[in-house]
């Protein structure tokens, strides 16, 4: 293993331009994913974590585009990577899995098919060879009986069974990045963990980095190494899960971590942060978050803070830029 | 599977039998058919004694069980205009009126069909734009002008093409064909084309908004992520998913095709069915005008049930049926 | 936890701009250009005996010296003639403004005719239900089934036959034409209608209405009705479009308007007959005329349906 992380996102901007003007979807983000890693996103919808995603493996619908920074894979830049280079990475490096189980597998061909496809895109295999794979696949991410099943079409297959099914389509030219959007949302509170935990079994056999992106805290506490908090496209703080999870800095961090319930601490109640989130189009100077922060002061609502690296994590937050100073 | 074309043969049967009911009631109530078949000197006599061999003084559920059973074996009186059963003029008209038809029918898929396509994969490109703009006056147009448009360019002006009937005609003992001949091929060339614009336009601007439907969906993000190629998620992923929705309207249009032949023909000279069914209304023949409203349903009928066989064999989820766990 | 959030999605703003700016900036010029057109056209139409330089049914003042002379930039052509003279000496100029006029009131007839007979059906359907709203309903989906060209013609046909020798073709032709194109459009109207219906019948003010002992047609028509103008107007306004092109078509086949007071279908018809002979402006010019009046009315249409964005049935 080299120093070089797997994954490095550096000043990543998304830019969407649209009659009122132009949108900034991800605004400046940066983050790196080593190998083997889990890194959570978390944050609440359109705080850009799902187009950070989509920047990464290179699917930002047009007219939406990457505006300015850097996606490095292995040291490599690919978000400069033409069509067809761009296409091989996808799968072959970075799998995806999508939020929706139920519409994410095309209804007209059956899993084999889906899947023996993938496979021989990617990897020189026969398609005797491939559907071998394909089996050996299903089995892993637990279809039971898949050897008969693998025919089926996705609409006979449970929303659950159909997620395993999209993970192993995600898994199946062994990429060494997959990155996860919000692969439970839309399950049965039943079957959430047990997707969850497919992953990351699969993941860590085969030795893939995992950017799983959610908007469920409880989830990244149990399943990533390290957290990234995005608000209105910016991360407002990165570091390891338990650091940011016990000893959150920024505020926002600390409102989410509010808005989970523990056992340990004893509360009668779950604290809400005020307000929602601003709009893409009006998003306030200064830091996104001021006009919900209980600690905004001036500085706040002028300039806008970059992240202040201390050890493994970083916070976008004047508050920790005076600790640091003091 | 079983019981939903159990239904679709019901609804069938029900949209024929409707059908049927305004034929007969056209053909009994509009005008009298009696005053039709006889000449102005024939007595009252022997008036009623027709009226009592035609069945016309008979109860009228009894006339219409009767009017059905006849044209279920084809039967469908005697044109007023002609003298000669319906169905044997019918017949004499059918085939040039199914070739341009038929002829019609491909050529609006084999166009509308890629220009839709190309429209939605290529939506900022010139040849999209201009594609759409096209699709816009072909709407507007009436046919019965692009028709004249055609005429005067290619058989006026240039002189080129025939601007009416079929050419030369090979009998092949059951089906009269202008295909088989050159002179037939060139007659059939500007009246296909008149009749297949309108529904390449539609055919082009359903495809386009299925596959832009279609190209937004998680299943072909997905199948990019996994970095498939792009001719495959094109074609092989999004076009066929398409191709339900298409195929139901491509089915009812290629079915009204049949039925916009009236002004193709009457345009062109050409010799079939609708030529035949506008002098018809032109001369109130109400045999020939039930006659043809009953074929046309006929035939409507019959495509939307090659349409629903078309969706079972597309589609799985009609096919195998919601087997959820 | 399955609500699915999709503000942050590409789709959504990928969606945006393939309706609201496309149009915005492709069509509105376009759609300001054929609103001026339609206006122009309907004022001429409307003022015809001002705007035309001759009267082309005042036999008197037809002589057959003028007949056939070309457009006004041609050879051997006359001034007083700018598109040039039919085969009867008609100025073709002052004839398509006859003729629109004859055109759009048969247009504007016929949709009245459908709107009101489609929203009555509608309302009954919806609001009646049960055994009328499915006699309704199953004659309105037969109806679909078949090309509205082939409903006018076996209306048309249908009609003469029964009332054949009582009126003269002239008299009658305009009711005719007006009852056939009207009976194959009602179906929009009243599906469209009754859906509506049906949402409104069940909202509490409805109701109360009927609680309070208000007559069921009076309910109706204050308070249903006014919820479906949106959509009836976008139905109606297309439906003009189509109307004077099946119009045009119907009297072009020669079941339509007769040539004594043509419109613009039968103008084209009657120049028909000259396009061999070398006399193409008198087909091709009520060709243009009609063309352009049916695309700026349907461009005027599909604007009107973005803008309002009716769910239409």
């Amino acid at each position: 293993m080299t120093d070089t992380p797997l994954l490095s996102v550096r000043d990543l901007v998304v830019q969407f331009p649209t009659r009122k003007g132009v949108l900034t979807a991800v605004d400046g983000v940066s983050f790196d994913i080593k190998r083997g890693e889990v890194l959570g996103v978390v944050g609440e919808s359109g705080a850009g974590k799902s187009m950070t995603g989509a920047a990464i493996i290179g699917l930002i619908e047009p007219p939406g585009r990457i505006a300015s920074g850097q996606v490095l894979l292995d040291g490599e830049r690919i978000d400069n990577l033409s069509v067809s280079q761009m296409r091989r990475v996808r799968g072959k490096k970075v799998g995806m899995v999508f939020q929706d189980p139920l519409t994410s597998l095309n209804p007209l061909y059956t899993v084999a098919q889906q899947l023996v496809e993938t496979v021989r895109t990617h990897l020189p295999l026969s398609e005797k060879q491939a559907r071998e794979h394909a089996l050996a696949l299903l089995d892993e991410v637990g279809i039971p009986a898949a050897k008969r099943r693998m025919d089926d079409y996705p609409h006979q297959f449970s929303g659950g069974m159909r997620q395993r099914v999209v993970i192993a389509l995600a898994l199946a030219a062994e990429p060494e990045l997959v990155i996860a959007d919000e692969p439970t949302t839309a399950l049965d509170v039943s079957v959430q963990a047990q997707i969850i935990d497919v992953l990351k079994r699969l993941c860590s056999e085969r030795g893939a980095a995992v950017m799983l992106i959610t908007h469920d805290m409880g989830v990244i506490a149990e399943t990533a190494d390290r957290v990234a908090v995005m608000y209105a496209g910016r991360v407002a703080e990165i570091g390891p899960v338990r650091d940011v999870v016990q000893h959150a800095k920024h505020p926002y961090t600390q409102g989410l971590m509010g808005s989970i319930p523990t056992l340990a601490h004893d509360s009668d109640r779950l604290v809400q942060i005020h307000g929602s989130m601003p709009r893409l189009t009006d998003i306030p100077p200064g830091c996104a978050f001021n006009p919900r922060c209980a600690h905004a002061f001036d500085r706040c609502r002028q300039d806008r803070p970059s992240p202040i690296q201390t050890g493994e994590r970083a916070v976008a937050c004047w508050l920790a830029d005076q600790e640091v100073g003091q | 599977m079983l019981a939903f074309t159990i239904r679709r043969l019901i609804q069938s049967i029900g949209v024929m039998l409707v059908v049927s009911l305004i034929a007969f009631v056209m053909f009994r109530f509009v005008g009298d058919p009696v005053d039709q078949m006889v000449g102005l000197e024939t007595t009252i006599e022997e008036r009623e004694i027709l009226r009592e061999q035609l069945g016309l003084n008979d109860a009228t559920p009894v006339q219409f069980l009767r009017f059905v059973g006849n044209a279920i074996q084809g039967d469908f009186g005697v044109s007023y205009q002609f003298k000669r059963p319906v169905a044997t003029i019918l017949g004499e008209r059918m085939p040039a009126t199914l070739e341009l038809a038929f002829v019609s029918a491909i050529l609006a898929l084999v166009a509308g069909i890629p220009m839709g396509v190309y429209t939605a994969l290529r939506r900022e490109s010139v040849l999209s734009k201009l594609f759409l703009m096209i699709s816009l006056i072909g709407v507007s147009l009436p046919t019965f002008l692009i028709g004249i448009l055609f005429i005067f360019l290619f058989a006026v002006v240039f002189q080129i093409l025939p601007s009416f009937g079929r050419g030369e005609i090979v009998d092949l003992g059951w089906w009269r064909t202008g295909l088989l001949t050159s002179s037939g091929l060139k007659a059939l060339i500007l009246p296909s084309i008149t009749l297949a614009l309108f529904q390449m336009t539609l055919i082009m601007r359903l495809v386009r908004s299925e596959m832009l439907e279609v190209l937004r969906t998680d299943y072909i993000k997905f199948c990019q992520a996994r970095g498939l190629r792009s001719r495959s998620v094109n074609f092989g992923h999004a076009l066929k998913n398409t191709l339900v929705p298409v195929i139901t309207i491509a089915g009812l249009q290629i079915g009204s095709l049949i039925a916009f032949a009236i002004i193709t023909e009457t345009v062109f000279q050409w010799p079939g069915m609708g030529l035949l069914f506008l002098q018809a209304v032109q001369n109130v023949d109400i045999p020939i005008m039930a006659a043809y409203l009953l074929l046309i349903a006929f035939l409507f009928v019959m495509i939307n049930m090659a349409v629903d066989m078309l969706y079972v064999v597309v589609d799985p989820r009609i096919r195998i049926g919601g087997g959820e766990e | 936890m399955s609500v699915v959030e999709q503000s942050d999605r590409p789709g959504f703003i990928a969606r945006m701009r393939d309706t609201d700016i496309w149009y915005s900036f492709v069509r509105n010029r376009i759609v300001m250009l054929a609103a001026f057109i339609t206006i122009v056209i309907f004022l001429g139409a409307l003022f015809a005996p001002l705007v035309a330089p001759h009267n082309p049914f005042d036999l008197a003042s037809l002589s057959l010296m003028d007949s056939l002379v070309p457009p006004a930039w041609m050879e051997e052509s006359d001034p007083r003639y700018l598109l040039g003279t039919d085969d009867q000496g008609r100025d073709i100029l002052s004839a398509i403004i006859y003729g629109a006029r004859i055109s759009l009131a048969v247009g504007f007839a016929s949709v009245a005719f459908a709107a009101v007979l489609g929203i009555s059906l509608g309302l009954l359907a919806g609001y009646l239900g049960g055994r009328t709203d499915a006699i309704i309903m199953r004659i309105a989906d037969v109806q679909l089934t078949f090309p509205s060209i082939l409903i006018a013609l076996l209306i048309d046909g249908s009609v003469r036959g029964i009332f054949g020798g009582q009126f003269s073709r002239e008299d009658s032709a305009f009711y005719v034409l007006v009852l056939s194109i009207g009976l194959s459009f009602w179906v929009q109207y009243a599906r469209t209608v009754r859906s509506s219906t049906l949402v409104e019948k069940n909202k509490e003010y409805v109701q109360a209405a009927r609680l309070i002992g208000l007559h069921p047609i009076k309910i109706m028509l204050r308070h249903v009705l006014p919820n479906v103008t949106g959509p009836v107007l976008v139905i109606a306004t297309i439906n003009l479009a189509l109307a004077i092109i099946t119009e045009a078509t119907l009297s072009f086949l020669g079941v339509g308007i007769p040539s004594t007071q043509p419109s613009l279908g039968t103008l084209i018809r009657i120049g028909n007959d000259f396009l061999f002979s070398g006399e193409w402006w008198i087909t091709i010019f009520p060709g243009i005329a009609l063309a352009v009046l049916a695309l700026a009315i349907n461009l005027l249409g599909d604007w009107l349906r973005d803008v309002l964005n009716p769910r239409l049935r």
